[in-house]
């Protein structure tokens, strides 16, 4: 296969992704479209680094794993707190900062 | 090293100065008064002796002698120097103002004796500080220094007329004193930067020789003279700026003797004596200086006729006098208006205090609250009537020849009508000198015309009082002495008709006096209707106060609106619409923030998504 099926392959993650993060009105369902917008990415670093021969790729993708995993652990932190303190998890409901 | 007179100068300048910081910034001693004023008279006195030591040790010289110190360095030399220039003026107008000085100090512990202790203490810092800065005018050698120091004085002044600032005349005197001089000294300040434009330095010498070698361009030079000569005319009362002098006799008696009558005011006759050459050059302005001299001496005269008050009579005298001094310097003979200046120092210092001896004992300014006080109050009648004999002008008092000389030198100028303005305000002066004399300290007390105010037993003042009186009695009458026997060189030669003209002009009036006020032969009710106009212009000061007032009101008040109405609505208004418009625009901008975290995002995703789409059609 082409480099160019996985590159969209990618794209299209990345695609759902943003949408999800964007139309969820659920605080996990945007956690979930943020990881899949990463992992897009990840997918983007493994198909480059395995068709040009750089293993460089593989390494960035395993740290990028790894902070994936720390950066949700930190999100749903942050959710579980804002439902113990605001009594929700919906992300329209949290607008402290509107002007 | 003390017959130097240039140190002996310094001494007598840097004295008063040190009693100044040091009673200034000793609170203990300021509050504690009577030792604060011990110590500046023991500084007043050794500054005294100086002036003395140094007059009679210069007097010889003819040469003016100097010190100078780099002040305002530049890269082309000091910009600006100070120091002491001592000649043959500097040096007598030094001991004027060293002696009464000393002697209103002395004064001043009696006649302020019922003064709260801070009050006195204050009061002597800014004695002592008047006495630096007057001396500091004296011996100034550059222009620079004269007018820091001539401000300085305006301040003393304003800050002793308010000494009694409780009272709101007084605040008020003091404030209108401030402010007229201050409108003649925009002028000298104008004066002075035009001078250094034209000559490069502010140096008096450096710029006399330029002077006289012709150096000095004559285009615009007359609008220089012109405005030095408006600072001289707000400090010395020159018509129309006169209307602060008598208002300002609102302040102490001691200090109208110090500063309103012998020193201060005759700082503006002393910097045209001082800058004679360089009006020399521009005898327009000269002339201008002469009428103006004779207009202030005449409207003077008349006002000082109709004033019930004591001290005001004899403050529109002073103004009378300035006039004198002044016509003279107009007609070109500074050195007699000079003269006058000394002789005019010291009687009406003596006139001044003998004033506040009878105010001391009547409690009262009111000269028909007065009578009879020749008789309990004998020194001070005595010394009081020597100080009028002078200001009249009879031979053998001080006043005579210095009067006769300002006469001759208007006359040998070819001023006709001043002259004769001078000769009529001669006359009104030995009248209403002697209307003062012969209601206050002859006839008898008529209590129902007076303010009815009780007056317990007056007597004779202490001997710290009546002291710097005979003190200054028997200067004036040396002086009289002296210049009767030895006449100075004259620099011109008066008409033979002058000396006994202007001597018969005084006897008129002092007759008239003495009709009106002691025999009354001629009623001063027939003299008031026959003079009814006058009286009543002069009985309004000549509507110059209305008139400042209506300048003040309608024009001053107007524009002050129109600025204030430019300022209001059409600078406020900018900013106003400007600050509205921010406003109106942060309130819609700010609906941009909803808050909700998914809008940024989304603003997030599509702006980036923009901007690569843009940078790739610019690519």
């Amino acid at each position: 296969m082409p480099l160019s099926a996985y590159l969209t392959l990618a794209a299209l993650v990345f695609c759902i992704g943003l949408f999800g993060t964007v139309t969820r009105r659920n605080t996990v369902g945007i956690l979930l479209g943020i990881e899949l917008m990463l992992n897009a990415v990840n997918i983007n670093l493994v198909a480059f680094s395995r068709f040009r021969g750089i293993d460089v790729g593989m390494v960035f993708t395993l740290f990028a794993i790894c902070i994936t995993v720390a950066e949700v652990a930190l999100g749903l932190a942050i959710v579980i707190l804002l439902f113990r303190t605001r009594r929700t998890a919906t992300a329209d409901h949290v607008d402290w900062l509107k002007g | 090293m003390l017959s130097d007179p240039v140190t002996l100068a310094l001494i007598a300048l840097l004295l008063p100065a040190a009693a100044f910081v040091i009673i200034g910034t000793l609170p203990p001693l300021r509050r504690s008064g009577r030792p604060a004023a011990y110590f500046s008279i023991a500084c007043m006195l050794g500054a005294f002796s100086a002036a003395i030591l140094g007059w009679s040790a210069g007097r010889g010289a003819a040469e003016p002698v100097r010190a100078v110190w780099s002040w305002l360095p530049s890269a082309a030399g000091p910009f600006a120097t100070v120091g002491v220039l001592v000649d043959a003026q500097s040096s007598a107008m030094l001991l004027l103002v060293t002696l009464v000085a000393l002697l209103v100090q002395v004064y001043s512990t009696a006649y302020l004796h019922d003064e709260p202790a801070p009050a006195l203490g204050r009061y002597y810092a800014l004695q002592s500080l008047f006495a630096f800065s007057m001396m500091g005018v004296v011996l100034a050698p550059t222009m620079l220094q004269l007018f820091i120091c001539w401000e300085l004085v305006g301040v003393c002044s304003c800050l002793l007329i308010g000494f009694w600032y409780r009272k709101p005349e007084a605040a008020r005197a003091a404030l209108k004193a401030f402010w007229v001089t201050k409108a003649g000294d925009v002028g000298l300040l104008i004066g002075i930067v035009l001078l250094h434009r034209t000559t490069g330095t502010f140096d008096l010498l450096e710029m006399r020789q330029m002077a006289e070698s012709g150096l000095i361009p004559l285009a615009g030079l007359s609008l220089i003279t012109f405005c030095i000569y408006l600072g001289a005319m707000g400090k010395s009362a020159q018509f129309p700026l006169h209307v602060w002098l008598p208002d300002a006799m609102e302040g102490p008696t001691p200090v109208s003797a110090l500063i309103h009558a012998a020193t201060m005011v005759t700082a503006g006759v002393y910097l045209l004596v001082r800058l004679e050459w360089l009006f020399a050059l521009t005898p327009d302005v000269l002339a201008i200086v002469a009428w103006i001299g004779a207009l202030t001496a005449l409207l003077a005269a008349i006002l000082a006729c109709v004033q019930n008050d004591i001290k005001r009579v004899l403050a529109y005298s002073t103004v009378s006098q300035l006039g004198y001094m002044m016509a003279a310097i107009g007609a070109g003979f500074a050195a007699a208006g000079f003269l006058h200046l000394l002789t005019h120092g010291i009687f009406k210092a003596l006139l001044f205090l003998g004033a506040g001896a009878v105010i001391h004992a009547v409690h009262s300014n009111d000269i028909t609250d007065m009578g009879g006080l020749a008789r309990k109050m004998p020194q001070t009648a005595i010394t009081f009537l020597i100080g009028t004999l002078s200001l009249a002008g009879i031979p053998l008092f001080a006043g005579f020849v210095s009067k006769e000389e300002i006469l001759g030198a208007v006359w040998t100028g070819g001023f006709v009508v001043p002259f004769a303005m001078l000769l009529l305000a001669a006359f009104l002066t030995a009248f209403y000198m002697f209307r003062v004399v012969f209601l206050a300290f002859f006839g008898s007390r008529k209590p129902e015309a007076g303010s009815g105010k009780p007056v317990a037993h007056p007597h004779d003042a202490p001997f710290v009082m009546t002291g710097p009186l005979w003190l200054l009695a028997l200067s004036a009458m040396a002086i009289g002495i002296y210049f009767t026997m030895h006449t100075p060189e004259a620099e011109f030669h008066p008409p033979a008709w002058l000396a006994p003209a202007a001597v018969g002009v005084a006897a008129a009036g002092i007759l008239l006096a003495w009709l009106t006020y002691q025999r009354q032969i001629v009623s001063a009710d027939m003299l008031a209707t026959l003079f009814a106009p006058i009286r009543a212009a002069a009985e309004h000061k000549f509507w110059l106060d209305d008139i400042y007032g209506a300048i003040y009101r309608y024009a001053l008040l107007a524009f002050s609106r129109v600025v204030g109405w430019v300022d209001r609505y059409l600078v406020d208004g900018v900013l106003n619409v400007v600050s509205a418009w921010t406003l109106d625009g942060g309130d819609y901008l700010r609906r941009i923030q909803t808050g909700k975290v998914q809008d940024y995002v989304w603003a997030l995703a599509f702006g980036l998504l923009g901007l690569m789409a843009w940078i790739g059609v610019a690519w």
